[in-house]
């Protein structure tokens, strides 16, 4: 039973999310919205098993005097003061939950997202380097890129004796534009064929209770 | 091949669908009910609202061209045996109107009213349909065929393999280096960091990276190895500590599993990002494997982990996150190979013949892309192919 129950929700789950894309009928139509509402509401009480494993895993570490220890107070910290603005000031604009959720949180996102430039730069990097053909393509394919997004490629481009006023005065941009629509979208769209086909195999897999491996990889 | 006898059935009943003219209302056909004013509105026409689940009218009209538009226009509804109603306004320059919360089966007229310098200045005659829910939505006729086409060929290999006979799946490089990964991390005394995106239970990939993670977590079971799980979502993290422990049991090291390593961060992107590195940075997992859906996180995550040394092995079906797994990880499942990897893994032959029949899917849609190109191509000149390229058109297109 503690196999075969949730195979069957499973499947009854999976069948009817199918039937209701093609079947407008009700109660079909009605059954894909009412088991995402269930869904944000399994979600939403989850949210306080989040908490509650936050809290454990890091009181843990602080009576255990684990490895690291001195971070946790830290999140404790953070989690209990913006929990306690919230609950007693609210969090409308002005309050001391905004105030700290602007002030800090925001940045502390927008430093984590600026790192990014860095990575981009040592990755790029590290994929043009490589010798051969096909990192010296990628490496051409991406500075026409590169150059035709932005002014200075055309301008560069117009320089050529004759370029201004032939029939392509923009070629560095069209030639970029090129390279996005037509070689990058159609492998863009190889990458999303292919991984719509591995979406119905793997969902065909757990409907039909051949793929068990999330019970367990019980038999 | 029984199985598949039916398959030219439902082929002959999709070009049939694809035949067949879509059929104007009954009740409110142009000829029978659409009405013409010689004053502001030349046309009037109700039909019951097409692929719906019933109580909805779609009313379309055409202004007179010689007459000046109207300010708004206001949609007048009556009900058979009721009383008349504002449906509602619209401004000028808008030719439809959806009108929903009637009774099926219950003729309606419609009937609209222009207004001016705020007074009604002309009023069209009524025209009147009767409401419907539909059983089959007819825009998705294609999409079905492919759909139940897609699930034949799977299960038909599915089959094969359960009968025994041999199956050839192309090695994929990433997933056979998952058994070298673990146990490089066990010889080096460092622990396996998997992460499983940063979605909810609700994406295809997480439900995947699910899947991949109770292998995983059979290796590191049988190796002996420490599993870290960071979370971004509580759902994720309660799904994935069932999967760890199941997997724990079954290779029967039920004392190894270690609840508080399937832990919640943040349901935050970059508060999760710098959660993880920091457990990257600090832990220095000697593997790490980033298989679900990724955003810009994506090289954050694995340019840190190519810093600490570890074996990295990425998966995503986000084309935008690719090219930076590629370029930071030492081996990238692309799309497709990421539903793969359990089957891979298993070696079961029933979940090995599901990937052939994938692979054997994806040979058909490529066969449709070729012979719709030459069809559509061959179709300027010679009109036979184009019936070829507007069924396959039919087929493909969803609503």
């Amino acid at each position: 039973m503690r196999l075969v129950l949730p195979l069957i929700v499973t499947f009854i789950c999976g069948m009817l999310m199918i039937l209701q894309f093609f079947i407008p009928h009700r109660p079909f139509s009605l059954l894909g919205e009412e088991l995402s509402d269930w869904y944000m509401i399994v979600a939403s009480a989850a949210i306080f098993l989040g908490v509650v494993n936050l809290v454990q895993v890091h009181l843990m570490k602080i009576s255990q005097r684990a490895r690291n220890w001195q971070y946790s107070p830290v999140v404790l910290l953070g989690f209990f003061v913006m929990t306690a603005a919230g609950a007693v000031w609210g969090v409308e604009e002005g309050r001391p939950f905004d105030y700290m959720f602007q002030n800090m949180v925001v940045p502390m996102g927008a430093t984590m997202f600026s790192l990014l430039a860095f990575f981009v730069a040592s990755a790029a990097f590290r994929a043009f380097r490589s010798s051969n053909w096909r990192a010296t393509l990628l490496l051409l394919s991406a500075f026409i890129v590169m150059l035709g997004r932005v002014p200075i490629g055309d301008m560069i481009w117009r320089l050529f004796p004759g370029a201004a006023s032939g029939a392509h005065p923009n070629l560095v941009s069209e030639v970029a534009e090129w390279l996005m629509q037509v070689p990058n979208m159609a492998g863009q769209r190889a990458v999303m064929i292919g991984a719509a086909l591995g979406v119905v195999a793997t969902s065909l897999r757990m409907i039909f209770g051949i793929e068990r491996s999330y019970l367990g990889g019980a038999e | 091949m029984r199985e598949m006898a039916f398959l030219p059935a439902l082929l002959a009943l999709a070009a049939a669908a694809w035949a067949q003219p879509e059929q104007p209302d009954s009740t409110a056909s142009p000829a029978q009910d659409a009405q013409t004013f010689e004053s502001m509105f030349e046309a009037v026409c109700v039909t019951d609202a097409p692929n719906d689940d019933g109580g909805a009218l779609e009313v379309s009209w055409t202004l007179s061209g010689s007459a000046s538009p109207p300010d708004s226009i206001r949609i007048l509804a009556t009900p058979e045996g009721g009383e008349e109603f504002e449906a509602g306004w619209v401004l000028p320059g808008t030719d439809l109107f959806s009108l929903s919360g009637l009774e099926d089966g219950v003729p309606c007229s419609i009937t609209l009213e222009a207004w001016a310098g705020g007074s009604p200045v002309s009023r069209s005659d009524a025209a009147s349909a009767t409401p419907s829910a539909q059983w089959f939505h007819s825009r998705r006729i294609g999409m079905f065929v492919i759909t139940v086409l897609l699930a034949a060929v799977i299960f038909w290999y599915i089959n094969r393999g359960k009968s025994g006979r041999p199956l050839f799946i192309r090695e994929i490089a990433g997933l056979s280096a998952v058994d070298d990964a673990v146990g490089r991390a066990t010889e080096m005394g460092r622990p396996v960091l998997y992460i499983p995106g940063i979605m909810d239970m609700d994406d295809i990939q997480t439900i995947a990276s699910m899947v991949i993670l109770g292998r995983v977590a059979a290796k590191t079971a049988e190796y002996g190895a420490n599993l870290l799980v960071p979370n971004t979502r509580s759902v994720v993290m309660s799904v994935a500590q069932e999967v760890v422990k199941e997997s724990y049991l079954q290779a029967g090291r039920p004392d190894a599993y270690r609840r508080e390593n399937i832990n919640y961060l943040t349901d935050d992107q970059f508060g999760y990002a710098a959660g993880v590195d920091g457990i990257m940075v600090r832990q220095r997992p000697a593997a790490i494997f980033l298989l679900g859906t990724f955003y810009a996180e994506s090289l954050i995550l694995a340019e840190t982990g190519k810093s600490v040394g570890a074996i990295q092995i990425a998966g995503t079906a986000m084309p935008s996150q690719l090219p930076f797994f590629i370029a930071a990880c030492d081996y990238t499942l692309i799309g497709e190979e990421l539903f793969a990897a359990s089957a891979y893994l298993s070696r079961e032959p029933k979940l090995l013949g599901s990937l052939k029949g994938q692979d054997v899917a994806k040979l058909v849609i490529m066969l449709i892309i070729v012979i719709g190109v030459l069809a559509s191509t061959a179709g300027t000149w010679w009109e036979p192919a184009n019936r070829v390229a507007d069924l396959l058109r039919f087929l493909t297109h969803v609503e």
